[in-house]
């Protein structure tokens, strides 16, 4: 079953490097993390690669197969053909450490931006009633692993490093939209959303959501449904003026539902 | 070492615009080319202003007809009598709008127009990029308002389409032509595109954070977003029915056809 | 030679895992600045991988729950060897932890009262586990990390640094704990990234590294589960105690065999799943235990009224705890049942509709898909027993979890005593979390205590510990950690496996001497940056340790029990009931010294009727009276 592959893996930190080629030994079943580990251990020890659970839930294996941003864990072997060249890189959004780990702290900084959950204050614990139907699109939400590949390959950040800045990428305006949609939740972000975390640079051009691991429905789920609720509040003019006729006539029902 | 892009220093200099060994550049230049041609034809046909209307069918970028000098028969022809070009520029603005803030097709030129990006993991050409932030592309978050006259525009399609089952000469009731199929097919795509619209789903329910307490409103959202799930399909279908349709009144109105009866009173 | 890299905490947390994030929550809220120091990126813990639930007896779905019914579950599961009152303290303090994870964020799968929804687990009475779909793992762990940062928000508003109380250091290793005197004094380790040595000082330090699952060749663990926590508290003067009982998972994948080893959550027989041989047979009910007897179905009919009318039937036997479940696999394969790739067939597809399926179990449903490329609704996975957890630990004081040596915490799988000699599932996450928030709370009080400074660590201690962090890159030609790793696991594998006997636990005791003479001469290739080899070559001295704490524990225990199964002893003894092994170091070796166990309290003690605690207690043990 087994036959000999040829890899090409960049290697190198952020001083520079190049694609190194390798020939490896591929087994029925494996997946692209166990050629890499198999590198490790009889080619290259210290071929840097971040790596957790091989299963799919932590999220630690991302890196590009190919040119497609994917966790490594996830990649079959079975999806090539034994004669294509594998070529390997680190993301590249991210500034690089060394071989194929990158530095992800911008995603780190960019979550602790967003503001946290706010439950009601004289709510106490163990009285948390939420309906099923009400916590399901965050639940969506809460799948998501950290993988940080829709992050990376969002063109946004992805080829205008100067956008890192004003754009928090799909990941945590998804953070904001599962927030937003959490049914105890009394804080409206929909400004923060706009102005800290740059919801107008989304042009929902739907990458993120082809490339989540955890196939969650990114854009139509989290990100379109933030920009209608944005819309809602800052560009719809009638709408304005009718939540403005609603509290004046006291039908707004804001104390009891906070967001709608 | 390049300064900007996706070779921004610090990264890893890998110098290609991407690795992707597939062949990405298909669709968007497949949508490319689609597109072209619809606005082609379209610009064609709006401008044109004739052969629009071959009795029981009128074309549905002239639908609602809304000067005086419009063609018999094509509704409601009136009011406005000052106008002097064609009559579809009245309207086509309409259906032009809706489907360029939409959700999907912003995806779909953005990619194949714009390449930014072309496909996923591939570097976009442009230095700079600011999204839909500024003017004019900040306009896109008016979308609901277009899907609003998009809904009046659709009722207006749907009433073409009940009266393509009148004769031609005396309109009596009872008549199906290919044209009267096409029409039909036409206004149902219509109404699957724009009620699977992104603006529709949040307008129904989506903006609710407690569906629990309004069942019917969640009803409504489960089934719109069911819908909104194709609403790339029904983009699509529609673009397609929309230039058949017209086509069709078309190639009657310049007498190139006749109209294929399947049943008549 | 550059500056060494300092800093100086209230309190240091070793693990970024469910009990590490609950510790360092707790010293943070009881004022106290704390160090987070995770081996992966902060939210990749191990704990992401718990798929089940979170055992808290709220009685949200089945009213007849409370902390006695789950107490009494804990107890049994492990065979009574369990520390009573810790069993005691997380059935008590479980549903508080879990309501408070809400309070912080947490999206539970709900009742249709808007409660949080349980799910039935192996060895539970009652639907007790508080879940997400099967993905549970995940959502605390982020909830926790979510709270983290919210404090850090809270920080930043009072002092305008975010990192003014809890500073999370993510990528670091601990290779080593300073000590003065007798008390904690710090910790010491590198930047994975760099390779750039770090020096903590600290009055306290709470371990929360997790399990040992690496030092062996089939495992649910990843390559962070090393034993650190184990041996650094070994080597630093603490003990361990009954380090001999591992959990064997029984269902993990074995194909591919990439995957072998990797978790099929027991959710999938909680929610309908059945086992079954090559020959079709649905093999459990042949595999009934004595002591569990009256608890569950003895006919299919019956276990499968159970799913839908639990208070009028016995559960099935699939429910068993794990360790009987994962013996009983072994059996099968050994008697020439078992599938194509070595193991059992697990059907969840002719159970259930294939969409209650997919929601009910979606991250097995893509595991399966994505890694076997086996669709779960349409035909049945393979599994086989996967080394788990080891329920032996670091030897705390069951209500501060203050270990043996002064100023040292330890909580979660790193910690023993709860679970005895056999782990519930659903009472991990519900132990992290109680005792996560028990260490931080002991750490914090702790410092209070001693004043707030560490002891001294003087420059003698800081050279030797970098002596030790830098010897492989002195090695000329040194020997390939991965090589004498893969022994290691086949070693703990084959001979200190799910069955064990004297002959071959001598033999693994032998070979594991070897090891630790070759670990000498392991060398690494290439730089300090991000270097595996490196990495693995440190981590390989604590699996070694732990790895001969395990085996020589093993070799002790005269008797099976839960998680350790002698072939040469196969019953269960009353009398090996009332010993705990614990393990020292002594700097070369490891030191096995026997120690009693308390006895239960009696209130404790009469929530059992006596006909049941007969079967594991001595004569002289059970109560007097008029039971």
């Amino acid at each position: 079953m087994g036959y000999s592959a040829k890899f090409k893996v960049w290697r190198g930190d952020d001083e520079g490097g190049a694609l190194e080629d390798f020939d490896v030994d591929v087994n029925e079943g494996e997946v692209v993390l166990d050629i890499v580990h198999r590198l490790q251990a009889t080619q290259a020890p210290d071929l840097a690669v971040r790596w957790n659970c091989k299963a799919g839930k932590c999220g630690s294996c991302s890196a590009e197969v190919n040119g497609k941003p994917r966790l490594m864990c996830m990649t079959r072997m079975s999806t090539f053909d034994p004669a294509e060249t594998i070529t390997i890189t680190p993301m590249r959004t991210f500034p690089v450490i060394r071989d194929l780990v990158t530095d992800v702290s911008y995603n780190y900084t960019k979550a602790r931006m967003v503001p946290a959950f706010a439950p009601p204050a004289d709510l106490e614990p163990g009285d948390y009633r939420m309906a099923q139907v009400d916590v399901e699109r965050s639940q969506e939400f809460r799948k998501c692993i950290e993988c940080f590949l829709c992050n990376n390959t969002c063109h946004a950040v992805r080829d205008h490093e100067d956008n890192k800045d004003g754009f928090s990428g799909p990941r945590f305006l998804m953070r904001i939209a599962e927030l937003d949609m959490h049914p105890l939740d009394t804080v409206d972000r929909r400004d923060v959303a706009v102005e800290d975390h740059g919801l107008g640079y989304c042009n929902i051009t739907k990458c993120c959501t082809e490339v989540c691991p955890e196939h969650i429905h990114i854009t139509d789920n989290a990100l379109i449904p933030l920009k209608e609720r944005v819309a809602d509040k800052k560009y719809d003019p009638l709408f304005s003026v009718s939540s403005l006729f609603r509290k004046a006539t006291g039908r707004d029902k804001a104390p009891e539902t906070p967001k709608g | 070492m390049a300064t900007t892009g996706v070779d921004a220093p610090g990264r890893a200099q890998i110098g290609a615009s991407t690795l992707r060994t597939d062949r990405w550049w298909i669709q968007p230049a497949f949508t490319f080319g689609v597109l072209t041609a619809f606005v082609v034809y379209s610009a064609w046909r709006v401008f044109s202003g004739q052969y629009y209307y071959a009795s029981p069918y009128v074309s549905v970028y002239f639908s609602p007809c809304l000067a005086t000098d419009c063609a018999e028969g094509a509704l409601p022809g009136g009011p406005i009598s000052w106008w002097w070009l064609s009559p579809a520029l009245l309207t086509a603005w309409i259906p032009l709008t809706f489907r360029f803030s939409c959700y999907y097709y912003r995806k779909a030129y953005y990619r194949s127009f714009w390449m930014s990006p072309p496909a996923c993991a591939v570097s976009e050409p442009h230095g700079k990029y600011t999204g839909e932030r500024r003017l004019p592309l900040i306009m896109n978050n008016l979308h609901r308002y277009t899907f609003y006259l998009a809904l009046l525009l659709n009722i207006m399609l749907t009433i073409d389409a009940v009266l393509a089952f009148r004769t031609p000469n005396d309109y009596q009731w009872g008549y199906v032509g290919v044209g009267t199929l096409i029409l039909t097919a036409n206004a149902v795509c219509l109404w699957f595109y724009t009620l699977s619209c992104h603006s529709c789903r949040n307008a129904v329910g989506g903006r609710i954070t407690h569906f629990s307490k309004h069942p019917v409103r969640y009803k409504m959202w489960t089934v719109v977003s069911k819908l909104n799930a194709h609403h790339m399909m029904w983009a699509w279908i529609s673009l397609g029915t929309v230039v058949l349709a017209d086509f069709y009144v078309y190639l009657l109105a310049s007498g190139r056809i006749t109209d294929f009866v399947f049943f008549t009173v | 030679m550059t500056e060494l890299e300092r800093h100086s905490y209230d309190v240091i947390v070793i693990g970024a895992g469910g009990a590490g994030l609950r510790a360092a929550i707790e010293a943070r809220e009881n004022g106290k600045r704390v160090a987070i120091i995770c081996k992966s990126l902060f939210g990749k813990a191990h704990t992401v991988m718990a798929e089940g639930g979170i055992a808290a007896a709220m009685g949200n779905v089945n009213s007849n729950d409370n902390w006695q019914v789950h107490f009494r579950d804990t107890m049994r599961g492990g065979k009574f060897l369990n520390s009573w009152r810790m069993a005691e303290l997380h059935a008590k303090e479980a549903p508080q932890r879990v309501w408070e994870l809400e309070t912080y964020g947490a999206l539970f799968d709900r009742t249709k009262d808007g409660k949080i929804s349980q799910r039935n687990f192996g060895g539970h009475e009652y639907p007790r586990l508080a879940h997400v779909g099967d993905r549970s793992g995940l959502e605390l762990i982020r909830t926790l990390q979510q709270k983290i940062v919210s404090l850090q928000q809270e920080d930043f508003r009072a002092s305008g640094d975010y990192e003014s109380h809890i500073r999370v250091f993510s990528e670091l290793t601990i290779t080593r704990l300073l000590t003065n005197e007798g008390h904690m004094a710090g910790a010491f380790g590198y930047h994975r990234e760099t390779g750039d040595l770090v020096l903590f000082q600290s009055p306290a330090v709470v371990l929360a590294t997790g399990g040992i699952g690496k030092t062996f060749k089939v495992t649910s663990g990843s390559w962070e589960y090393t034993g650190d926590g184990h041996a650094l508290a070994m080597r630093a003067g603490a003990t361990t105690v009954n380090m001999e009982f591992i959990q064997f998972h029984p269902t993990g994948m074995v194909w591919p065999p990439s995957v072998k080893g990797i978790l099929v959550t027991e959710s999938v027989r909680g929610d309908g799943g059945i086992l079954t041989n090559s020959e079709g047979k649905r093999f459990m009910f042949d595999y009934i235990p004595d002591v569990f007897k009256e608890k569950y179905a003895t006919t299919p009919e019956e276990g499968d009224r159970w799913y839908t009318d639990p208070d009028n039937n016995r559960r099935p036997p699939e429910l068993l705890p794990r360790d009987e479940v994962a013996r009983a696999i072994n059996s099968e394969v050994k008697a020439g049942r078992g599938t194509p790739h070595g193991g059992v067939f697990l059907d969840v597809s002719s159970r259930l509709p294939a969409d209650v399926i997919r929601k009910k179990l979606p991250s097995m449903y893509h595991q399966f898909k994505e890694l076997a490329d086996v669709d779960i609704t349409a035909e049945p996975m393979e599994v086989g027993p996967t080394c788990h957890y080891v329920m032996g630990g670091v030897e705390v004081e069951p209500d501060t979890e203050e270990t043996r040596l002064p100023g040292l915490f330890a909580a979660g799988e790193v910690a023993g005593g709860l679970h005895g000699s056999n782990r519930l599932g659903g009472n991990s996450l519900s132990d992290l979390l109680v005792f996560g928030r028990r260490a931080g709370l002991g750490a914090s009080e702790y410092v209070d205590r001693v004043g707030g400074a560490a002891p001294a660590v003087t420059d003698e201690m800081i050279a030797e510990a970098e002596a030790e962090a830098l010897a492989p890159f002195g090695v000329e030609g040194g020997e390939n950690p991965y090589t004498i790793h893969s022994e290691l696991q086949e070693t703990m594998n084959d001979l200190v496996g799910i069955i064990r006997t004297e002959s071959e636990m001598q033999e693994a005791l032998a070979k594991i001497e070897g090891y630790k003479e070759r670990i000498r001469s392991v060398g690494v290739q290439g730089g300090r940056a991000f270097n595996p080899g490196w990495h693995l070559a440190l981590d390989l001295k604590n699996m070694l340790l732990v790895a001969e704490a395990v085996a020589k524990a093993a070799l002790e225990r005269q008797e099976s029990r839960g998680g350790h199964t002698r072939d040469d002893y196969p019953a269960m003894s009353p009398e090996w009931r009332q010993v705990n092994l614990i393990c020292r170091s002594t700097g070369d070796a490891v030191e096995l010294t026997r120690q009693p166990l308390s006895p239960m309290r009696g209130d404790l003690l009469d929530l059992f009727e006596v006909s049941e605690l007969s079967k594991y207690l001595t004569e002289s043990e059970l109560p007097k009276g008029e039971h």
